[in-house]
């Protein structure tokens, strides 16, 4: 595999006109940035976690805003707010908010459109899946919100008593919780007991794909009705094994790519979960993407961590097969430079939205490739 | 001045011995008093608006006055030049958890400081926040448990309970922090790390910190760091090179320099909270008025509960010399003061 990956690499190399080095360099794409959302001192948005648009156009921002709390109660802590579901149209004009106060928004982590325009919206924290119909309304939901959280503090997403809570030695890791003695870690039990989940696909049938996520290390698989079907995965470097399982797209060939991002790269798999081959060429996959149309790419960012302004933060334009067309960006905090990207929409080629956690900003960004770069 | 480096170094090394810091009395004498009055009924609250711990107080170039308080929630209100409520500014950002500074830059941006989120966020003059520095941590992490001993090493971009903002003529920011890290780091205009002074280690020496509680940057670009913990003010050049200690006006809550061509130096010597102990109302509570240089014009006020007397300075506007906008944590006040022209005079 790494000697293919390798001569694949050159091969794109050669094909694009440039040498490769030991420090791989690649093309720079043009590209301009606007700010595109109207919003005020009455419309204001935190972390910009998830950005996605429907067929019209109209922009979803779930964000990371108001306070996070827990209230006291008894020997349990229970947890609430810390997320809001934002609907602008497509000039950047506030439409409305989806969703206010309901019982699983506590820490956006991704949203997404599907091809009839239903809004999913993923939650780290309450560690659930929610699908909204386009009028807005909840119309699945997937994973529960744990109850409260134990009197000293475990990380949130740890339940309190419902479950058998791993033993506190150190910091508790609950991945794997349910699946079983033997179980691999980070494979979680059948169902639907999300870990800190991260991103949701859809393959052409309509099957759904969760990508769980911080705490678990799978990608789990449902029917369009929302029954559990499979999952694949444990925490590892093997492949089919998975440290941060960031984000999940699926191409119209319904290859099913995962990001990664602790092993610093994408896996390919169908729909089966049988692994294919993997792209190890993208930094660490904070968020992906896949277009649409006869000929798709990948959007990858290779965001900067957001404890650091001076290095990393481009996003890599890629074929499917894992060439790397080109590159652009940096972290920073000016347009057209990027704080900790968690998510690309790019529904349109050379016309995406980026949502950032570090600048509390979606930045619409207008590609501007060379001919014959593509 | 190096006398002066010396004496604050004992005196430091005394405070250091006990837990945190001791409210102390200044080791300036024959202070002349500036006569002043604080404007009563000063702010007009609608039935249902208070205020709560009052920390950061500044006003914009048209005089509207803004207030980073601690009420049920963070909150910042903005009022005009009367004293009229005005309206609240963006409940519930995601970067409001504990007030603890606000201040207003030379094109009225308006920024906060943000002990509880460890962030920085400036607004532009319309309210909408157009950059955010340091990051609140994650909910989904928990609840931290406060650590013992010395604190992880300092990040360029993470704050450890930051406390203060300023700006040089470039844009430059400078931010103080704070009460985990004991440092001041200097940012270019975008938010990208240039430098910082001091680290995660409280010390006593020169250019060490012991809480470094504000900050303030006059117009060449020096900028006045109050120590507060090490009782004195350290003024740094615009590169975070040492320029001058001053240490005579006790323990320095809160620095302030006013603009124009001749510019003065505010600092209060705050009485602590709950006036503990007892015997700290007697002798802190007064805000001094100095040169840049360290000479003292005078100084007014004192400890105490009615109007015109002070409850823990934490914040002071001083776009107008002598039209002070002062905030008191545990009045949940702020005040107007009018202070009278004084003769110059200095003093040590």
């Amino acid at each position: 595999m790494k000697r293919l990956l390798l001569v694949s690499l050159a091969a794109a190399a050669v094909a694009l006109g440039v040498s490769v080095s030991a420090q791989l360099s690649f093309p720079e794409i043009p590209y301009d940035a606007v700010d595109p959302l109207v919003l005020t001192r009455d419309v204001y948005i935190g972390e910009a976690a998830g950005v996605a648009t429907n067929s019209k156009g109209d922009i979803f921002v779930y964000t990371r805003t108001g306070t996070p709390h827990i209230a006291t109660a008894g020997s349990r802590n229970v947890s609430h707010g810390g997320a809001r579901l934002l609907q602008f149209d497509r000039t950047g004009k506030f439409v409305r908010e989806i969703g206010q106060g309901v019982y699983g928004f506590l820490e956006a982590q991704q949203v997404r459109v599907d091809t009839q325009d239903n809004v999913w919206v993923v939650d780290q924290m309450s560690s659930q899946v929610i699908k909204f119909d386009p009028n807005g309304r909840v119309q699945m939901v997937f994973g529960r919100k744990p109850e409260a959280m134990r009197v000293p503090n475990l990380p949130l997403s740890t339940l309190a008593d419902t479950y058998a809570l791993v033993p506190r030695q150190g910091k508790p890791t609950p991945a794997g919780r349910g699946a079983g003695p033997n179980a691999p870690p980070g494979s979680a039990a059948p169902g639907e007991n999300f870990n800190r989940p991260t991103d949701v696909a859809w393959d052409s049938k309509g099957n759904i794909y969760v990508s769980d996520g911080y705490g678990n290390s799978r990608v789990a698989k449902y029917d369009p009705n929302g029954k559990w079907l499979k999952n694949w995965g444990s925490t590892g470097t093997e492949t089919g094994q998975f440290r941060v399982v960031k984000g999940i797209v699926i191409d119209a060939a319904d290859n099913v790519y995962v990001a990664d991002r602790d092993n610093r790269r994408i896996q390919v798999f169908d729909t089966e979960g049988t692994f294919k081959t993997q792209f190890r060429n993208v930094g660490s996959p904070w968020a992906i993407c896949v277009t649409p149309g006869p000929r798709q790419f990948l959007y990858v960012s290779n965001s900067n961590p957001p404890n650091n302004l001076d290095y990393d933060g481009e996003i890599i334009k890629m074929s499917l097969d894992g060439r790397i067309v080109g590159k652009f960006g940096r972290a920073g905090k000016l347009l057209k430079e990027f704080g900790t990207v968690n998510s690309i929409d790019c529904r349109s080629e050379n016309e995406l939205y980026v949502g950032e956690i570090g600048n509390w900003r979606v930045q619409k960004v207008t590609l501007k490739p060379a001919a014959g770069t593509q | 001045m190096k006398r002066c480096v010396i004496g604050g170094l004992v005196v430091a090394a005394v405070l250091t011995a006990g837990v945190g810091f001791a409210q102390n009395k200044a080791r300036a004498e024959n202070v002349p008093e500036i006569p002043f009055e604080s404007v009563p009924n000063f702010f007009k609250m609608p039935p249902d608006v208070y205020f709560g711990e009052s920390m950061g107080v500044a006003r914009n170039s048209k005089g509207n006055i803004f207030v980073y308080h601690r009420r049920d929630d963070t909150r910042l209100f903005e009022f005009d030049p009367n004293g009229t409520f005005v309206r609240e500014w963006t409940p519930g950002l995601y970067g409001f958890e504990f007030a603890h500074k606000v201040r207003v830059d030379r094109d009225d941006n308006v920024w906060v400081v943000d002990e509880g989120t460890n962030m920085v966020i400036k607004f532009n003059p319309e309210g909408r926040v157009v950059m955010v520095l340091g990051r609140r941590p994650e909910a989904i992490e928990g609840a931290v448990e406060t650590p013992e001993g010395d604190p992880p090493a300092d990040e360029r971009y993470l704050f450890g309970r930051p406390t203060d903002v300023g700006w040089d003529g470039q844009g430059n920011i400078f931010i103080s922090d704070g009460y985990i890290n004991h440092r001041v780091v200097k940012f270019d205009r975008n938010g990208r790390f240039i430098r910082k002074v001091g680290s995660n280690l409280r010390g006593s020496e020169p250019y060490q910190f012991n809480t470094p509680h504000s900050l303030a940057v006059d117009a060449q670009g020096n900028v006045y760091v109050a120590d507060r913990g090490n009782q004195r003010i350290q003024v740094f050049d615009n590169n975070l090179v040492l320029r001058a200690i001053y240490d005579n006006v006790g323990n320095p809550w809160e620095v302030c320099i006013s603009p124009g061509p001749h510019q003065y130096l505010f600092s209060s010597n705050s009485n602590p909270d709950s006036n503990t102990p007892a015997s700290s109302w007697d002798i802190t509570g007064e805000i001094y008025k100095m040169e840049l240089d360290g000479r003292i014009v005078g100084k007014f006020g004192r400890a105490g509960k009615a109007l015109g007397q002070f409850q823990t300075v934490h914040g002071i506007d001083c776009r107008n010399p002598d039209e002070l906008i002062i905030s008191e944590i545990s009045a949940w006040r702020v005040q107007k003061v009018r202070l009278r022209q004084t003769t110059t005079t200095s003093s040590r």
